[in-house]
């Protein structure tokens, strides 16, 4: 299909600031991105019927790298 | 003695952002989102699960009115868990080790039940003051007391949660430090102390799951003294 409606996953390397540029950057717009990224992570790993510890294991490891990099400054003496 | 070894209490920020706001939301990813399946996922369904036991759990000693507060207690039961829990991950900030999320927890809630009970059968819950068949002589001690004792229910609520979980946190860190700075001169004697870790990882974990327990069946209790 056209370029701006086509999933990130499925658009080549040389497009990727072309896809950029179709981007919307409003704050609707931004917010429906984050929507649609966590639906399709949950739909993906989580709201499986035979799911596993996968799905959660990578938000929780997601939370440690994130207090890492919060931290960082605190414990990099 | 080593000060240094209370930073990691304190209240990390970057870029104005402090953290603590986040380790107290993102708990709420890791619930079941509403889904319109009998039986959904295996995650929603072993929280479903352990949501109903704390229910029951919690429940059954109030009687109908009391159940008016159930999503509020369940929702702080599992609020305190996953807070608790969340933070004996490595580098995570536990916001419950701070006093002002504990207390700002404990007193609106005992306030609750206070002004509930007082306005709703205000003789028994003065009557509550004076346990029975205690000589006369005693009775104006006793309701002092007594009263000193409802006073100081909120405070011993919040301090209790933030102590426990911050002496957890310190020992560990103790620890730690103490098995990896003997690790060059005397492996045997770390190798004892990292047992000694691994024993203290699960006491916490059972530590922060009872601390959690106990805060909400207090504020039940007494729920069920003023209702």
């Amino acid at each position: 299909g056209p370029l701006s409606e086509r999933p990130l996953m499925e658009v080549r390397l040389g497009e990727l600031h072309t896809w950029i540029s179709t981007c919307n950057f409003s704050p609707q717009g931004l917010l429906g991105a984050v929507q649609k990224a966590w639906s399709s992570y949950c739909a993906k790993y989580i709201h499986v019927r035979q799911g596993g510890p996968a799905g959660i294991s990578m938000l929780l490891a997601g939370y440690c790298l994130l207090s890492y990099g919060w931290n960082y400054q605190h414990f990099s003496k | 003695m080593n000060l240094a070894f209370f930073d990691q209490f304190s209240s990390p920020s970057l870029l104005g952002i402090p953290l603590i706001l986040i380790s107290m939301t993102f708990p709420a990813l890791l619930l079941p989102s509403l889904s319109n399946r009998w039986i959904p996922d295996r995650l929603a369904t072993l929280q479903l699960w352990l949501i109903n036991l704390i229910t029951k759990q919690l429940m059954t000693p109030l009687d109908k009115k009391g159940h008016k507060w159930a999503l509020i207690l369940t929702s702080l039961m599992i609020f305190l868990l996953l807070v608790n829990l969340l933070g004996l991950l490595p580098y995570t900030f536990t916001p419950t080790t701070q006093l002002s999320v504990s207390l700002a927890l404990a007193f609106p809630l005992w306030l609750a039940t206070l002004l509930m009970g007082m306005r709703n059968q205000p003789s028994v819950s003065l009557s509550h003051l004076l346990p029975e068949g205690t000589p006369t002589l005693l009775i104006p001690a006793l309701v002092l007391i007594e009263t000193t004792s409802i006073l100081i229910r909120p405070l011993a609520l919040g301090v209790r949660l933030t102590a426990n979980l911050t002496a957890g946190h310190l020992l560990i860190q103790l620890i730690a430090t103490a098995t990896t700075a003997l690790l060059p001169t005397m492996p045997g004697v770390s190798l004892l102390t990292l047992t000694i870790l691994l024993l203290l990882t699960i006491l916490e974990v059972a530590v922060a799951v009872i601390q959690a327990y106990v805060f909400v069946l207090l504020l039940s209790l007494y729920l069920q003294e003023n209702t």
